[in-house]
């Protein structure tokens, strides 16, 4: 099934790429679409037949970041339709086959990440995620954007070389027991038999080398670039579910090392990481002057959350299975969104822009709406699963971690909100009102659904999620 | 060692040839390594060394400065004398952590080599201010994994397969793909100018 859908989702990414004619590249994306919906669909009904599968497995977690990767697509694909549509007229059919092929080439690869059982066939789909990644970034053909795809390409490929050197120490702490199949079920099965000197060093190698996917404190500048650069709905892509592949690749390998007499070591290592990302991330929440980047930074904030959430264990690893799945959802909303500022302002610096709700009333209350979400104040769905972390946290005594984590978060909410009631809020200096575009209030409703959709699981959450999330604890309990 | 050799090196020239030296060094290991494994493979891996590392990489950085013009001084931040002494204190380092390791999995004196060059091209990095001696040093951590991969890929080549597959994946992305660009779009290729992306 998934050989299939590889071979499908490739043929279409290269039709798209050699193809000029406009109404078959949407009729294409609205293919790649459907049979990305029955690909997910299918793999959800196969979840509960224990066949064997060599490299690809569909297990719990790997189809609950698919169903959500199917969610955010649509909206994305949407979106990026309206970016080319409105963007500016240097769009040319050859610009546009190229932007879609790497975006559908993006999901692709990401979603075969999800479900990979070995990690080797992890690692490779993950260098395969960089390269589109990279062609995103590099859309606008300009020296800014050739920064940012420098950067993003450089450091990820030095991680992509630090997780290889993990997955030849794990190899080698398997090897003095005789076991040469690196599936994650034959790891999970074998667990007892491992070098735990060698484990260790591979743990941290393959935590480090993923942090550049998932945005925690190593490596987490590179995801920063290439969200502030790409177009803004590849940007939601990559804060949604490219940082989704980082975080199943380290939750799989986690889920092995936590079986293991290194478990306490491995959760302050992952504890130290992520409370320095919120660190980091609430440092430049302060002072941040560009939106797009208080987007991203607001991404590395979720991730240390949830890392954290991970490393209390107990309820703490379903919040931040739920927080992970809420993040996906709601991420994207404020990089849509962004799109309709700039074309408003023209700009993304905080000094340019201002009073958003004379010139656009909706999109208004989606950023208001949106920032209420990704802050976790209720109405939230994210309140829900930061509370449960914060619960677990007391649980398991950690009031240290807790403390900062209150102190850190109160700075973020306040960076995060002068910056959006200014733009809400606060006319603009020398702003010409003139060239100002009429937005329609149906370009935001793809938004609105996907604000609603978070609320609603995070406060009646559906029985599939319920059934997915319980299913992916049991990797780790 | 090539390494220190390195650290001191001022002019691109030597560089590159260095990278070749480190090519030819691979392929003499290969060679006298890998005796357990099916000979198609082994064909296969010197092939990627000799051709790939010791003849493309070299003369693609070679064209590569020539076309963008780049100065062969290399510009870097700390004196060579002091880079000298970090470069020979990775190498001890690595040599006292690997015999800090009991293990009978790995030959000891694949690990030191693989280890120290590891961190000697991070150092390299670091240390120095043009992109194209980043890239080098991104060229010389891959040297370094590939001995690590070799020291245990007796039993699985196919570990060996995949670290050559992303040696020839990054460098022929970070190499081909942007570095042309990148010496298309500056003149001269320097660090300081891609330092405006920041908040």
């Amino acid at each position: 099934m998934i050989s299939v859908f590889l071979i499908l989702s490739s043929l279409i990414g290269i039709g798209l790429f050699f193809n000029k004619n406009k109404s078959l590249m949407y009729s294409l994306l609205v293919l790649y679409v459907i049979q990305l919906w029955v690909f997910g669909i299918s793999q959800y009904l196969q979840i509960h037949t224990e066949a064997s599968f060599t490299y690809f497995k569909p297990d719990h977690i790997g189809i609950l970041l698919l169903l959500a990767l199917a969610i955010v697509a649509i909206p994305s694909l949407f979106h990026g339709y309206r970016y080319m549509e409105k963007h500016n007229e240097g769009e040319t059919p050859r610009t546009k086959g190229l932007f879609f092929s790497a975006l559908i080439f993006l999901m692709t690869a990401s979603a075969a990440a999800y479900l990979s059982n070995h990690l080797a066939v992890t690692w490779i789909f993950v260098e395969a995620t960089t390269l589109s990644a990279s062609m995103l970034i590099y859309h606008h053909r300009n020296i800014r954007a050739l920064e940012g795809v420098w950067k993003y390409v450089f450091i990820c490929a030095i991680s992509i070389t630090f997780v290889f050197i993990g997955i030849l120490f794990l190899s080698l702490s398997f090897k003095s027991a005789g076991i040469t199949d690196l599936t994650f079920d034959s790891l999970y099965a074998n667990y007892a038999k491992a070098d735990l000197f060698w484990l260790r060093l591979s743990f941290i190698f393959i935590f480090i080398g993923f942090t550049a996917k998932l945005g925690l404190v190593p490596m987490y500048t590179a995801g920063i670039d290439a969200k502030d650069k790409a177009p803004a709905p590849a940007g939601a892509l990559f804060a949604s579910i490219l940082m989704n592949v980082g975080f199943i690749s380290i939750y799989r390998t986690y889920a092995l090392i936590n079986k293991t007499p290194l478990q306490h070591w491995a959760k302050t290592v992952i504890l130290i990481a992520a409370v320095l990302s919120i660190f980091v991330a609430a440092v430049y929440m302060m002072r941040i002057k560009n939106i797009k980047r208080m987007f991203a930074y607001s991404g590395i904030e979720h991730m240390g959350i949830v890392m954290i959430g991970i490393a209390a264990g107990g309820i703490g690893v379903y919040a931040a299975l739920l927080h992970i799945v809420l993040h996906t959802l709601v991420k994207p909303v404020m990089f849509f969104q962004y799109n309709q500022i700039y074309w408003v302002y023209q700009s993304k610096s905080i000094y340019d822009i201002g009073n958003y709700f004379k010139y656009n009333k909706t999109g208004a209350i989606v950023v208001l709406l949106g920032f209420l979400s990704v802050t976790a104040i209720p109405p939230s769905g994210m309140f829900v699963s930061e509370f449960l972390i914060f619960q677990s946290l007391i649980a398991q005594k950690l009031y240290l971690i807790l403390i900062l984590m209150f102190i850190l978060l109160t700075i973020i909410i306040y960076g995060f909100g002068s910056n959006v009631f200014k733009l809400l809020f606060t006319p603009p200096i020398d702003f010409n009102e003139e060239r100002v575009p009429v937005i329609k209030p149906w370009e935001s409703l793809s938004q609105y659904i996907l604000l609603g959709l978070a609320i609603w699981m995070a406060y009646c959450p559906p029985s599939i999620l319920i059934e997915l999330i319980n299913g992916s604890l049991k990797l780790i309990a | 060692m090539s390494l220190l050799y390195m650290s001191i090196a001022n002019r691109m020239i030597t560089y590159i040839h260095i990278l070749l030296f480190q090519g030819i060094l691979l392929f003499a290991i290969t060679y006298l390594t890998l005796d357990k494994v099916e000979p198609l493979n082994v064909a296969f891996i010197m092939l990627e060394t000799i051709v790939f590392k010791a003849i493309a990489v070299p003369w693609f950085l070679n064209s590569l400065i020539k076309r963008n013009n780049i100065t062969r001084e290399a510009e870097p931040f700390l004196p060579n004398f002091l880079s000298l002494i970090i470069v020979t204190l990775i190498i001890v380092i690595s040599i006292i952590l690997s015999s800090s390791v009991s293990s009978k999995l790995i030959d000891k004196t694949f690990f030191i080599v693989a280890l120290s060059t590891l961190f000697s091209g991070l150092y390299l990095i670091v240390s120095r201010r043009k992109i194209i001696t980043h890239v080098i040093g991104y060229l010389i951590i891959e040297n370094g994994v590939f001995i690590l991969s070799l020291a245990v890929g007796n039993e699985m080549p196919m570990l060996v397969n995949l670290g050559i597959m992303l040696d020839i994946f990054a460098s022929v992305l970070i190499l081909g793909i942007f570095f042309n660009k990148i010496g298309d779009v500056l003149k001269d290729p320097d660090v300081d100018l891609l330092r405006n992306l920041k908040d």
